[in-house]
Protein backbone atom coordinates (compact mmCIF):
# COMPACT_ATOMS: atom_id res chain seq x y z
CA UNK A 1 0.00 0.00 0.00
CA UNK A 2 2.77 2.32 0.55
CA UNK A 3 4.75 1.78 -2.48
CA UNK A 4 1.42 2.43 -4.48
CA UNK A 5 0.87 5.41 -3.13
CA UNK A 6 4.53 6.62 -3.06
CA UNK A 7 5.02 6.33 -6.75
CA UNK A 8 1.30 6.41 -8.40
CA UNK A 9 2.81 6.08 -11.97
CA UNK A 10 4.71 3.07 -11.57
CA UNK A 11 1.52 1.61 -10.08
CA UNK A 12 -0.72 2.75 -12.86
CA UNK A 13 1.85 1.38 -15.23
CA UNK A 14 1.57 -2.14 -13.38
CA UNK A 15 -1.95 -1.92 -13.66
CA UNK A 16 -1.87 -1.21 -17.45
CA UNK A 17 0.68 -3.68 -17.81
CA UNK A 18 -1.25 -6.63 -15.55
CA UNK A 19 -4.25 -5.89 -17.70
CA UNK A 20 -2.80 -6.22 -20.89
CA UNK A 21 -0.81 -9.57 -19.72
CA UNK A 22 -4.29 -11.10 -18.54
CA UNK A 23 -5.39 -10.79 -22.26
CA UNK A 24 -2.22 -11.53 -23.94
CA UNK A 25 -1.73 -15.07 -22.68
CA UNK A 26 -5.04 -16.03 -22.97
CA UNK A 27 -5.19 -14.79 -26.69
CA UNK A 28 -2.23 -16.05 -27.04
CA UNK A 29 -2.86 -19.86 -26.23
CA UNK A 30 -6.69 -19.28 -27.98
CA UNK A 31 -4.13 -18.19 -31.56
CA UNK A 32 -1.78 -21.15 -30.96
CA UNK A 33 -4.79 -23.85 -30.55
CA UNK A 34 -6.28 -22.47 -33.91
CA UNK A 35 -2.75 -22.59 -35.59
CA UNK A 36 -2.49 -26.34 -33.62
CA UNK A 37 -5.55 -27.33 -34.81
CA UNK A 38 -4.85 -26.42 -38.58
CA UNK A 39 -1.82 -27.70 -38.98
CA UNK A 40 -2.84 -31.49 -37.29
CA UNK A 41 -5.83 -31.30 -39.72
CA UNK A 42 -2.98 -30.88 -42.34
CA UNK A 43 -0.79 -33.37 -41.86
CA UNK A 44 -3.11 -36.14 -40.30
CA UNK A 45 -5.07 -35.57 -44.00
CA UNK A 46 -8.07 -35.31 -42.09
CA UNK A 47 -11.33 -35.39 -44.33
CA UNK A 48 -13.08 -31.90 -44.20
CA UNK A 49 -16.88 -33.36 -42.74
CA UNK A 50 -14.48 -34.55 -39.72
CA UNK A 51 -12.79 -31.73 -38.80
CA UNK A 52 -12.28 -29.26 -41.07
CA UNK A 53 -9.10 -26.67 -40.74
CA UNK A 54 -9.90 -23.11 -39.04
CA UNK A 55 -8.64 -21.41 -42.27
CA UNK A 56 -11.63 -22.90 -43.87
CA UNK A 57 -13.83 -22.17 -41.48
CA UNK A 58 -12.86 -18.37 -41.82
CA UNK A 59 -13.39 -18.87 -45.33
CA UNK A 60 -17.15 -20.05 -45.17
CA UNK A 61 -17.69 -17.69 -42.45
CA UNK A 62 -16.38 -14.70 -44.94
CA UNK A 63 -18.69 -16.21 -48.15
CA UNK A 64 -21.76 -16.98 -46.04
CA UNK A 65 -21.42 -13.96 -43.92
CA UNK A 66 -25.18 -12.55 -45.69
CA UNK A 67 -27.02 -15.59 -44.78
CA UNK A 68 -24.83 -16.65 -41.98
CA UNK A 69 -25.93 -12.50 -40.42
CA UNK A 70 -29.43 -12.99 -41.20
CA UNK A 71 -29.61 -16.37 -39.52
CA UNK A 72 -27.28 -15.49 -36.39
CA UNK A 73 -29.99 -12.02 -35.72
CA UNK A 74 -33.04 -14.21 -36.07
CA UNK A 75 -31.97 -16.35 -33.36
CA UNK A 76 -30.89 -13.63 -31.55
CA UNK A 77 -34.26 -12.40 -31.20
CA UNK A 78 -35.04 -15.56 -29.70
CA UNK A 79 -32.50 -15.75 -27.32
CA UNK A 80 -32.93 -12.53 -25.73
CA UNK A 81 -36.61 -12.58 -25.57
CA UNK A 82 -36.23 -16.02 -23.82
CA UNK A 83 -33.40 -14.41 -21.51
CA UNK A 84 -35.94 -11.67 -20.83
CA UNK A 85 -39.55 -13.57 -20.27
CA UNK A 86 -37.12 -16.18 -18.26
CA UNK A 87 -35.52 -13.72 -16.14
CA UNK A 88 -38.47 -11.50 -15.10
CA UNK A 89 -40.65 -14.90 -14.68
CA UNK A 90 -37.89 -16.21 -13.00
CA UNK A 91 -37.03 -12.85 -10.67
CA UNK A 92 -41.07 -12.41 -9.76
CA UNK A 93 -41.24 -16.09 -8.59
CA UNK A 94 -37.81 -15.63 -6.85
CA UNK A 95 -38.74 -12.88 -4.81
CA UNK A 96 -42.81 -14.77 -4.22
CA UNK A 97 -40.61 -17.59 -2.67
CA UNK A 98 -38.73 -15.76 -0.61
CA UNK A 99 -41.13 -13.35 0.95
CA UNK A 100 -43.27 -16.23 1.87
CA UNK A 101 -41.92 -19.01 3.74
CA UNK A 102 -44.86 -21.48 3.04
CA UNK A 103 -44.05 -21.19 -0.62
CA UNK A 104 -40.99 -21.22 -0.03
CA UNK A 105 -40.42 -24.96 1.78
CA UNK A 106 -43.55 -26.23 -0.75
CA UNK A 107 -42.57 -24.55 -3.83
CA UNK A 108 -38.57 -24.77 -4.06
CA UNK A 109 -38.18 -28.37 -3.45
CA UNK A 110 -40.28 -29.02 -6.87
CA UNK A 111 -38.21 -26.19 -8.65
CA UNK A 112 -35.31 -27.89 -7.65
CA UNK A 113 -36.36 -31.10 -8.65
CA UNK A 114 -37.88 -29.82 -11.98
CA UNK A 115 -34.41 -28.00 -12.53
CA UNK A 116 -32.56 -31.11 -12.66
CA UNK A 117 -35.00 -32.65 -15.46
CA UNK A 118 -33.37 -31.83 -19.06
CA UNK A 119 -35.54 -29.21 -19.72
CA UNK A 120 -34.00 -29.42 -23.04
CA UNK A 121 -36.05 -32.84 -23.99
CA UNK A 122 -39.22 -30.62 -24.04
CA UNK A 123 -38.44 -28.60 -27.03
CA UNK A 124 -39.99 -30.29 -29.46
CA UNK A 125 -43.24 -30.10 -27.41
CA UNK A 126 -42.74 -26.38 -26.54
CA UNK A 127 -42.72 -26.56 -30.87
CA UNK A 128 -46.05 -28.13 -30.59
CA UNK A 129 -47.37 -25.76 -28.05
CA UNK A 130 -46.13 -22.17 -29.63
CA UNK A 131 -45.90 -23.42 -33.14
CA UNK A 132 -43.19 -24.67 -35.18
CA UNK A 133 -41.99 -21.91 -37.19
CA UNK A 134 -42.54 -19.24 -34.41
CA UNK A 135 -39.74 -17.58 -32.52
CA UNK A 136 -41.65 -17.91 -29.45
CA UNK A 137 -41.30 -21.29 -29.10
CA UNK A 138 -37.64 -21.38 -29.24
CA UNK A 139 -38.26 -18.15 -27.31
CA UNK A 140 -39.87 -20.12 -24.58
CA UNK A 141 -37.34 -23.41 -24.43
CA UNK A 142 -34.70 -20.11 -23.43
CA UNK A 143 -36.65 -18.80 -21.01
CA UNK A 144 -38.09 -22.13 -19.38
CA UNK A 145 -33.72 -23.56 -19.30
CA UNK A 146 -33.23 -19.08 -17.88
CA UNK A 147 -36.10 -19.68 -15.35
CA UNK A 148 -35.00 -21.92 -12.72
CA UNK A 149 -31.50 -21.43 -12.07
CA UNK A 150 -33.03 -17.07 -11.89
CA UNK A 151 -35.57 -18.40 -9.13
CA UNK A 152 -33.31 -20.56 -7.36
CA UNK A 153 -30.33 -17.78 -6.86
CA UNK A 154 -32.67 -14.81 -6.56
CA UNK A 155 -34.69 -16.47 -3.91
CA UNK A 156 -31.53 -17.53 -2.05
CA UNK A 157 -30.07 -14.25 -2.19
CA UNK A 158 -32.60 -12.63 -1.33
CA UNK A 159 -32.13 -14.55 2.11
CA UNK A 160 -28.93 -14.42 2.10
CA UNK A 161 -28.44 -11.50 4.56
CA UNK A 162 -26.43 -10.92 7.38
CA UNK A 163 -28.66 -11.40 10.66
CA UNK A 164 -27.18 -8.59 12.00
CA UNK A 165 -28.16 -6.30 8.97
CA UNK A 166 -31.71 -7.65 10.07
CA UNK A 167 -31.22 -6.69 13.64
CA UNK A 168 -30.33 -3.04 12.47
CA UNK A 169 -33.23 -2.59 10.41
CA UNK A 170 -35.29 -3.98 13.31
CA UNK A 171 -34.05 -1.94 15.71
CA UNK A 172 -34.83 1.07 13.59
CA UNK A 173 -38.67 -0.09 13.47
CA UNK A 174 -38.48 -0.43 9.46
CA UNK A 175 -40.82 -1.54 7.44
CA UNK A 176 -40.87 -5.04 5.41
CA UNK A 177 -41.19 -3.35 2.51
CA UNK A 178 -37.45 -1.07 3.09
CA UNK A 179 -35.84 -4.05 4.62
CA UNK A 180 -36.76 -5.48 1.15
CA UNK A 181 -35.42 -2.01 -0.45
CA UNK A 182 -32.20 -1.75 1.51
CA UNK A 183 -30.85 -4.74 2.83
CA UNK A 184 -32.21 -7.77 0.65
CA UNK A 185 -32.21 -6.45 -2.93
CA UNK A 186 -28.88 -5.52 -2.41
CA UNK A 187 -27.14 -8.83 -0.92
CA UNK A 188 -29.52 -10.92 -3.53
CA UNK A 189 -27.88 -9.01 -6.43
CA UNK A 190 -24.01 -11.14 -6.89
CA UNK A 191 -26.52 -13.93 -6.92
CA UNK A 192 -29.06 -13.09 -9.78
CA UNK A 193 -26.01 -11.80 -11.89
CA UNK A 194 -24.46 -15.36 -10.93
CA UNK A 195 -27.58 -16.58 -12.56
CA UNK A 196 -28.05 -14.34 -15.53
CA UNK A 197 -24.16 -15.07 -16.89
CA UNK A 198 -25.20 -19.08 -16.81
CA UNK A 199 -28.75 -18.14 -18.01
CA UNK A 200 -26.57 -16.20 -20.96
CA UNK A 201 -25.35 -19.55 -21.98
CA UNK A 202 -28.25 -21.96 -21.24
CA UNK A 203 -30.80 -19.68 -23.77
CA UNK A 204 -28.43 -19.62 -26.57
CA UNK A 205 -27.75 -23.51 -26.11
CA UNK A 206 -31.92 -23.79 -25.88
CA UNK A 207 -32.59 -21.41 -28.53
CA UNK A 208 -30.44 -23.29 -31.13
CA UNK A 209 -31.48 -27.17 -30.21
CA UNK A 210 -35.49 -25.80 -30.55
CA UNK A 211 -34.46 -24.75 -33.96
CA UNK A 212 -33.08 -28.28 -34.46
CA UNK A 213 -36.54 -29.77 -33.92
CA UNK A 214 -37.98 -26.91 -36.71
CA UNK A 215 -37.72 -23.52 -37.61
CA UNK A 216 -37.20 -21.62 -40.65
CA UNK A 217 -34.71 -22.37 -43.08
CA UNK A 218 -32.92 -18.53 -41.82
CA UNK A 219 -31.82 -19.64 -38.22
CA UNK A 220 -28.80 -20.80 -36.70
CA UNK A 221 -29.89 -24.49 -36.08
CA UNK A 222 -31.21 -25.02 -38.91
CA UNK A 223 -28.40 -23.89 -40.59
CA UNK A 224 -26.28 -26.20 -38.39
CA UNK A 225 -28.56 -28.99 -39.22
CA UNK A 226 -28.63 -28.46 -42.79
CA UNK A 227 -24.86 -28.26 -43.69
CA UNK A 228 -24.00 -30.55 -41.84
CA UNK A 229 -26.20 -33.09 -43.33
CA UNK A 230 -24.54 -32.13 -46.91
CA UNK A 231 -21.57 -32.84 -45.57
CA UNK A 232 -20.65 -28.83 -45.67
CA UNK A 233 -19.28 -28.74 -42.44
CA UNK A 234 -17.56 -25.70 -42.67
CA UNK A 235 -20.30 -23.83 -43.31
CA UNK A 236 -21.75 -25.42 -39.87
CA UNK A 237 -18.65 -24.60 -38.14
CA UNK A 238 -18.69 -21.13 -39.35
CA UNK A 239 -22.59 -20.72 -38.08
CA UNK A 240 -21.31 -22.77 -34.54
CA UNK A 241 -18.81 -19.84 -34.66
CA UNK A 242 -21.72 -17.16 -34.85
CA UNK A 243 -23.71 -18.91 -31.90
CA UNK A 244 -20.51 -18.98 -29.61
CA UNK A 245 -19.78 -15.06 -30.42
CA UNK A 246 -23.73 -14.51 -29.42
CA UNK A 247 -23.39 -16.53 -26.29
CA UNK A 248 -19.55 -14.62 -25.06
CA UNK A 249 -21.01 -11.58 -26.53
CA UNK A 250 -24.18 -11.88 -23.72
CA UNK A 251 -22.41 -12.96 -21.09
CA UNK A 252 -20.15 -9.69 -21.32
CA UNK A 253 -22.92 -7.27 -21.57
CA UNK A 254 -24.29 -9.20 -18.60
CA UNK A 255 -20.89 -8.91 -17.19
CA UNK A 256 -20.56 -5.31 -17.95
CA UNK A 257 -24.63 -4.51 -16.18
CA UNK A 258 -23.24 -6.31 -13.10
CA UNK A 259 -20.32 -4.04 -12.37
CA UNK A 260 -22.32 -0.69 -13.44
CA UNK A 261 -24.69 -1.95 -10.79
CA UNK A 262 -22.85 -3.06 -8.18
CA UNK A 263 -19.57 -0.77 -8.02
CA UNK A 264 -19.42 -1.54 -4.26
CA UNK A 265 -18.96 -5.16 -4.64
CA UNK A 266 -15.65 -6.71 -2.83
CA UNK A 267 -14.52 -8.14 -6.70
CA UNK A 268 -15.01 -5.05 -8.03
CA UNK A 269 -12.43 -2.77 -5.48
CA UNK A 270 -9.66 -0.81 -6.73
CA UNK A 271 -6.81 -0.65 -4.18
CA UNK A 272 -6.82 2.46 -2.41
CA UNK A 273 -4.92 3.70 0.55
CA UNK A 274 -5.30 2.74 4.23
CA UNK A 275 -6.54 5.01 6.32
CA UNK B 1 -33.28 -12.90 46.75
CA UNK B 2 -32.75 -10.22 49.11
CA UNK B 3 -29.16 -9.90 48.32
CA UNK B 4 -29.50 -8.75 44.94
CA UNK B 5 -28.94 -5.23 44.96
CA UNK B 6 -31.21 -3.35 43.28
CA UNK B 7 -30.08 0.01 41.04
CA UNK B 8 -32.29 2.32 43.29
CA UNK B 9 -30.57 0.83 46.30
CA UNK B 10 -27.37 1.55 44.96
CA UNK B 11 -27.87 5.40 44.37
CA UNK B 12 -27.36 5.28 48.66
CA UNK B 13 -23.91 3.91 48.98
CA UNK B 14 -22.12 7.19 47.75
CA UNK B 15 -18.31 6.25 48.37
CA UNK B 16 -16.24 9.17 49.51
CA UNK B 17 -13.33 10.00 46.57
CA UNK B 18 -12.27 13.24 48.75
CA UNK B 19 -13.43 15.14 45.95
CA UNK B 20 -15.83 17.57 46.77
CA UNK B 21 -17.10 18.38 43.49
CA UNK B 22 -18.19 14.74 42.33
CA UNK B 23 -20.05 14.71 45.87
CA UNK B 24 -21.78 18.31 44.89
CA UNK B 25 -22.48 16.55 41.26
CA UNK B 26 -24.23 13.52 42.45
CA UNK B 27 -26.48 15.41 45.32
CA UNK B 28 -27.57 17.62 42.49
CA UNK B 29 -28.76 14.68 40.19
CA UNK B 30 -30.26 13.39 43.01
CA UNK B 31 -32.33 16.72 44.08
CA UNK B 32 -32.87 17.10 39.89
CA UNK B 33 -34.62 13.85 40.11
CA UNK B 34 -33.58 12.26 36.78
CA UNK B 35 -36.21 9.97 35.38
CA UNK B 36 -36.29 6.28 35.18
CA UNK B 37 -35.85 5.44 31.64
CA UNK B 38 -34.81 1.83 31.88
CA UNK B 39 -37.34 -0.30 34.39
CA UNK B 40 -36.54 -4.03 34.66
CA UNK B 41 -38.65 -5.92 36.80
CA UNK B 42 -38.46 -9.65 37.59
CA UNK B 43 -36.95 -10.31 33.54
CA UNK B 44 -35.75 -14.17 32.93
CA UNK B 45 -35.67 -15.18 29.31
CA UNK B 46 -35.74 -19.26 28.74
CA UNK B 47 -34.52 -20.26 25.59
CA UNK B 48 -36.30 -23.67 24.67
CA UNK B 49 -34.81 -26.83 23.83
CA UNK B 50 -30.89 -26.75 23.87
CA UNK B 51 -28.74 -29.57 22.18
CA UNK B 52 -30.51 -32.03 24.76
CA UNK B 53 -33.99 -30.99 24.57
CA UNK B 54 -34.12 -29.02 27.61
CA UNK B 55 -34.20 -25.29 28.03
CA UNK B 56 -31.74 -23.16 29.17
CA UNK B 57 -32.60 -20.51 31.52
CA UNK B 58 -30.76 -17.35 30.45
CA UNK B 59 -31.56 -14.94 32.74
CA UNK B 60 -33.63 -14.85 35.68
CA UNK B 61 -35.29 -12.69 38.08
CA UNK B 62 -33.28 -9.25 36.80
CA UNK B 63 -34.35 -6.20 38.77
CA UNK B 64 -32.33 -2.76 37.24
CA UNK B 65 -33.66 0.77 36.71
CA UNK B 66 -31.24 2.86 34.83
CA UNK B 67 -32.01 6.34 35.34
CA UNK B 68 -31.67 9.21 32.25
CA UNK B 69 -27.48 10.12 31.32
CA UNK B 70 -26.19 7.17 32.96
CA UNK B 71 -23.28 4.96 31.76
CA UNK B 72 -24.30 1.23 32.58
CA UNK B 73 -21.86 -1.73 31.37
CA UNK B 74 -23.01 -5.11 31.77
CA UNK B 75 -20.17 -7.59 32.50
CA UNK B 76 -19.68 -10.95 32.96
CA UNK B 77 -18.58 -14.22 31.68
CA UNK B 78 -20.03 -15.66 28.38
CA UNK B 79 -23.24 -17.27 28.71
CA UNK B 80 -24.44 -14.94 31.74
CA UNK B 81 -27.02 -13.33 29.24
CA UNK B 82 -25.76 -9.77 29.26
CA UNK B 83 -25.93 -9.94 25.22
CA UNK B 84 -29.09 -11.54 25.70
CA UNK B 85 -30.19 -8.79 28.38
CA UNK B 86 -29.26 -6.10 26.15
CA UNK B 87 -31.51 -7.07 23.52
CA UNK B 88 -34.18 -7.22 25.67
CA UNK B 89 -34.25 -3.74 26.19
CA UNK B 90 -34.19 -3.39 22.88
CA UNK B 91 -36.60 -5.64 21.89
CA UNK B 92 -34.81 -7.80 19.58
CA UNK B 93 -35.63 -10.68 21.64
CA UNK B 94 -39.00 -10.85 23.87
CA UNK B 95 -38.57 -11.63 27.28
CA UNK B 96 -40.09 -15.02 28.91
CA UNK B 97 -41.24 -13.12 32.61
CA UNK B 98 -41.42 -9.92 34.15
CA UNK B 99 -41.57 -6.46 32.20
CA UNK B 100 -39.13 -4.44 30.93
CA UNK B 101 -40.41 -1.04 30.75
CA UNK B 102 -38.54 1.66 28.48
CA UNK B 103 -39.75 5.47 29.09
CA UNK B 104 -42.71 4.19 30.64
CA UNK B 105 -43.70 2.36 27.45
CA UNK B 106 -42.92 -1.46 26.61
CA UNK B 107 -39.91 -2.38 25.17
CA UNK B 108 -41.57 -3.07 21.73
CA UNK B 109 -43.44 0.08 21.48
CA UNK B 110 -40.01 2.28 22.30
CA UNK B 111 -38.53 0.36 18.98
CA UNK B 112 -41.21 1.25 17.02
CA UNK B 113 -40.77 4.77 18.50
CA UNK B 114 -37.44 4.83 17.58
CA UNK B 115 -35.99 5.25 20.80
CA UNK B 116 -33.17 2.98 20.66
CA UNK B 117 -29.64 3.58 19.07
CA UNK B 118 -28.05 0.27 18.09
CA UNK B 119 -24.12 -0.39 17.85
CA UNK B 120 -22.90 -4.36 17.47
CA UNK B 121 -20.14 -5.64 17.62
CA UNK B 122 -19.76 -5.83 14.12
CA UNK B 123 -20.07 -2.45 11.89
CA UNK B 124 -23.11 -3.73 9.62
CA UNK B 125 -22.49 -0.98 7.40
CA UNK B 126 -23.65 -1.52 4.06
CA UNK B 127 -20.94 -1.13 1.46
CA UNK B 128 -23.58 -0.22 -1.42
CA UNK B 129 -24.22 2.52 0.67
CA UNK B 130 -21.46 5.81 1.08
CA UNK B 131 -20.36 6.33 4.68
CA UNK B 132 -22.35 9.33 4.26
CA UNK B 133 -25.26 8.03 3.53
CA UNK B 134 -24.90 4.79 5.66
CA UNK B 135 -25.60 7.99 8.36
CA UNK B 136 -28.55 8.64 7.04
CA UNK B 137 -30.25 5.75 6.23
CA UNK B 138 -32.21 5.73 9.84
CA UNK B 139 -33.18 8.78 8.86
CA UNK B 140 -34.42 7.82 5.39
CA UNK B 141 -36.39 5.29 7.16
CA UNK B 142 -38.11 7.90 9.18
CA UNK B 143 -39.04 9.45 5.80
CA UNK B 144 -36.64 12.60 7.34
CA UNK B 145 -36.27 14.83 3.90
CA UNK B 146 -33.59 15.57 2.42
CA UNK B 147 -32.11 18.61 3.62
CA UNK B 148 -32.49 17.91 7.17
CA UNK B 149 -30.97 14.51 6.88
CA UNK B 150 -27.73 16.15 4.86
CA UNK B 151 -26.99 18.55 7.52
CA UNK B 152 -28.07 15.62 10.34
CA UNK B 153 -25.57 13.70 8.53
CA UNK B 154 -22.91 16.00 8.47
CA UNK B 155 -23.23 16.89 12.47
CA UNK B 156 -23.16 13.29 13.45
CA UNK B 157 -20.26 12.59 11.10
CA UNK B 158 -18.15 15.78 12.58
CA UNK B 159 -19.23 14.83 16.38
CA UNK B 160 -17.41 11.18 15.47
CA UNK B 161 -14.57 13.02 13.53
CA UNK B 162 -15.34 11.47 10.35
CA UNK B 163 -16.20 14.86 8.53
CA UNK B 164 -13.66 13.74 5.81
CA UNK B 165 -14.69 10.69 5.15
CA UNK B 166 -18.57 10.98 4.28
CA UNK B 167 -17.53 10.34 0.57
CA UNK B 168 -16.03 7.42 0.85
CA UNK B 169 -17.17 3.91 1.22
CA UNK B 170 -17.14 1.35 4.07
CA UNK B 171 -14.55 -1.07 2.99
CA UNK B 172 -12.16 1.81 2.59
CA UNK B 173 -12.03 3.07 6.16
CA UNK B 174 -10.01 0.96 9.19
CA UNK B 175 -11.84 -0.88 11.98
CA UNK B 176 -12.39 1.93 14.09
CA UNK B 177 -13.69 4.18 11.71
CA UNK B 178 -16.00 1.94 10.59
CA UNK B 179 -17.28 1.40 14.23
CA UNK B 180 -17.32 5.36 14.47
CA UNK B 181 -19.73 5.47 11.66
CA UNK B 182 -21.92 2.95 13.29
CA UNK B 183 -21.97 5.25 16.46
CA UNK B 184 -22.83 8.19 14.19
CA UNK B 185 -25.53 6.62 12.71
CA UNK B 186 -26.82 5.08 16.16
CA UNK B 187 -27.16 8.60 17.34
CA UNK B 188 -28.93 9.79 13.55
CA UNK B 189 -31.96 10.00 15.38
CA UNK B 190 -30.72 11.44 18.85
CA UNK B 191 -32.21 8.21 20.49
CA UNK B 192 -32.94 8.10 23.89
CA UNK B 193 -31.01 5.07 24.51
CA UNK B 194 -27.69 3.86 23.45
CA UNK B 195 -27.69 0.30 22.75
CA UNK B 196 -23.90 -1.00 22.15
CA UNK B 197 -23.01 -4.83 22.49
CA UNK B 198 -19.29 -5.36 22.19
CA UNK B 199 -19.00 -2.72 19.86
CA UNK B 200 -15.02 -2.63 20.26
CA UNK B 201 -14.61 -6.39 21.08
CA UNK B 202 -13.00 -6.51 17.63
CA UNK B 203 -10.82 -4.15 18.11
CA UNK B 204 -6.82 -3.69 19.21
CA UNK B 205 -6.50 -2.92 22.40
CA UNK B 206 -4.58 0.92 21.42
CA UNK B 207 -7.61 1.39 19.69
CA UNK B 208 -9.77 0.38 21.54
CA UNK B 209 -8.43 2.96 24.34
CA UNK B 210 -8.72 6.06 22.02
CA UNK B 211 -12.85 4.76 21.11
CA UNK B 212 -13.01 4.99 24.58
CA UNK B 213 -12.19 8.40 25.23
CA UNK B 214 -14.01 9.12 22.00
CA UNK B 215 -17.10 7.70 23.02
CA UNK B 216 -17.01 8.90 26.28
CA UNK B 217 -16.76 12.41 24.34
CA UNK B 218 -19.40 11.61 22.45
CA UNK B 219 -21.65 10.79 25.99
CA UNK B 220 -20.67 14.25 27.46
CA UNK B 221 -21.96 15.75 24.06
CA UNK B 222 -25.28 14.06 23.66
CA UNK B 223 -26.39 13.37 26.98
CA UNK B 224 -27.77 9.78 25.48
CA UNK B 225 -28.20 7.28 28.07
CA UNK B 226 -26.05 4.26 27.90
CA UNK B 227 -26.01 0.46 28.34
CA UNK B 228 -22.66 -1.02 27.01
CA UNK B 229 -21.91 -4.60 26.91
CA UNK B 230 -18.66 -5.94 27.62
CA UNK B 231 -16.46 -8.24 28.94
CA UNK B 232 -13.55 -6.12 29.65
CA UNK B 233 -13.32 -5.10 33.54
CA UNK B 234 -10.72 -1.92 32.60
CA UNK B 235 -12.97 -0.46 29.93
CA UNK B 236 -16.32 -1.18 31.77
CA UNK B 237 -15.24 0.85 34.93
CA UNK B 238 -13.07 3.49 33.10
CA UNK B 239 -16.72 4.30 31.09
CA UNK B 240 -19.43 3.64 33.22
CA UNK B 241 -21.27 5.66 35.81
CA UNK B 242 -22.25 2.44 37.45
CA UNK B 243 -21.03 -1.69 36.52
CA UNK B 244 -23.63 -4.34 36.68
CA UNK B 245 -21.81 -7.94 36.92
CA UNK B 246 -23.53 -10.38 36.25
CA UNK B 247 -22.91 -14.28 36.74
CA UNK B 248 -24.22 -17.76 34.58
CA UNK B 249 -26.31 -20.01 34.88
CA UNK B 250 -28.67 -19.33 35.19
CA UNK B 251 -27.70 -14.99 34.49
CA UNK B 252 -28.15 -12.70 37.25
CA UNK B 253 -27.02 -9.64 38.86
CA UNK B 254 -24.80 -10.67 41.28
CA UNK B 255 -23.44 -6.92 41.86
CA UNK B 256 -23.82 -3.19 40.91
CA UNK B 257 -20.66 -1.19 41.20
CA UNK B 258 -21.15 2.52 41.21
CA UNK B 259 -18.01 3.84 39.49
CA UNK B 260 -17.39 7.13 41.84
CA UNK B 261 -14.38 8.21 39.32
CA UNK B 262 -14.89 11.77 38.61
CA UNK B 263 -17.00 12.52 35.63
CA UNK B 264 -14.22 13.93 33.55
CA UNK B 265 -12.04 10.90 32.44
CA UNK B 266 -8.70 10.63 30.60
CA UNK B 267 -6.06 9.01 30.07
CA UNK B 268 -5.02 9.54 33.85
CA UNK B 269 -8.02 8.02 35.13
CA UNK B 270 -6.05 4.89 34.16
CA UNK B 271 -3.83 5.57 36.77
CA UNK B 272 -6.02 6.69 39.63
CA UNK B 273 -5.93 4.57 42.99
CA UNK B 274 -9.33 4.52 42.83
CA UNK B 275 -9.51 3.63 39.42
CA UNK B 276 -7.66 0.15 40.20
CA UNK B 277 -9.49 -0.45 43.80
CA UNK B 278 -12.89 -0.15 41.57
CA UNK B 279 -11.20 -2.58 38.75
CA UNK B 280 -10.34 -5.09 41.94
CA UNK B 281 -13.90 -4.64 42.92
CA UNK B 282 -15.50 -5.60 39.62
CA UNK B 283 -13.36 -8.34 38.96
CA UNK B 284 -13.75 -9.62 42.65
CA UNK B 285 -17.55 -9.66 42.33
CA UNK B 286 -16.83 -11.52 38.76
CA UNK B 287 -14.64 -14.04 39.91
CA UNK B 288 -17.68 -14.57 43.18
CA UNK B 289 -19.88 -15.63 40.06
CA UNK B 290 -17.95 -17.74 39.14
CA UNK B 291 -16.83 -19.95 41.86
CA UNK B 292 -20.95 -20.34 42.63
CA UNK B 293 -21.09 -21.53 39.46
CA UNK B 294 -18.70 -23.81 39.03
CA UNK B 295 -20.77 -26.99 40.12
CA UNK B 296 -23.56 -27.13 37.38
CA UNK B 297 -20.52 -27.97 34.46
CA UNK B 298 -23.11 -29.38 32.08
CA UNK B 299 -25.30 -26.37 31.81
CA UNK B 300 -22.73 -24.06 31.57
CA UNK B 301 -21.64 -25.45 28.49
CA UNK B 302 -24.98 -25.44 27.28
CA UNK B 303 -25.56 -21.38 27.68
CA UNK B 304 -22.17 -20.40 27.11
CA UNK B 305 -23.28 -21.64 23.35
CA UNK B 306 -25.75 -19.04 23.74
CA UNK B 307 -24.04 -15.85 24.43
CA UNK B 308 -23.44 -13.58 21.95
Amino acid sequence: MTLASASADASTASVVGRTVRSWLLPLGIFVGALIAWDLLTRVLGLPQFILPAPSKIAEAWVTYLPELWASATYTLVEIVLGMILGAGAGLAAGIVVARWAGLRESLLPVAIGVSAIPIIAFAPLLNNWFGLDTQLSKAMVAAVLVFFPVLINTSRGLLHVEPAALELMRSMAASDAQVFREVRSHSAMPFIFTALKVGTTLATIGAIIGEYFGAPSISLGQYIVRYAAFLNLERSWAAIVFASAIGIGLYVLVAVAERLMMPWHASYRTVTEEH
Amino acid sequence: MTDQPTGRRTSDTVVFTGNITDLLAEAEAAKAGREVVVELDGVSKVFAGGKDGTDVQALAQIDLSIRAGEFISLIGPSGCGKSTLLRLIGDLTAASGGTVAVNGKSARQARLDRDYGMVFQAPVLFDWRTVRRNVELPLEITGVDKATRAARATAMLELVELGDFGEHHPWQLSGGMQQRAAIARALALDPAILLMDEPFGALDEMTRERMNLELLRIWERTGTTVIFVTHSIAEAVFLSTRVVVMSPRPGRITKIVRIDLPRQRDVETREMERYFQLVTEVREALRGGEAEGETADARRVAAEGLSG
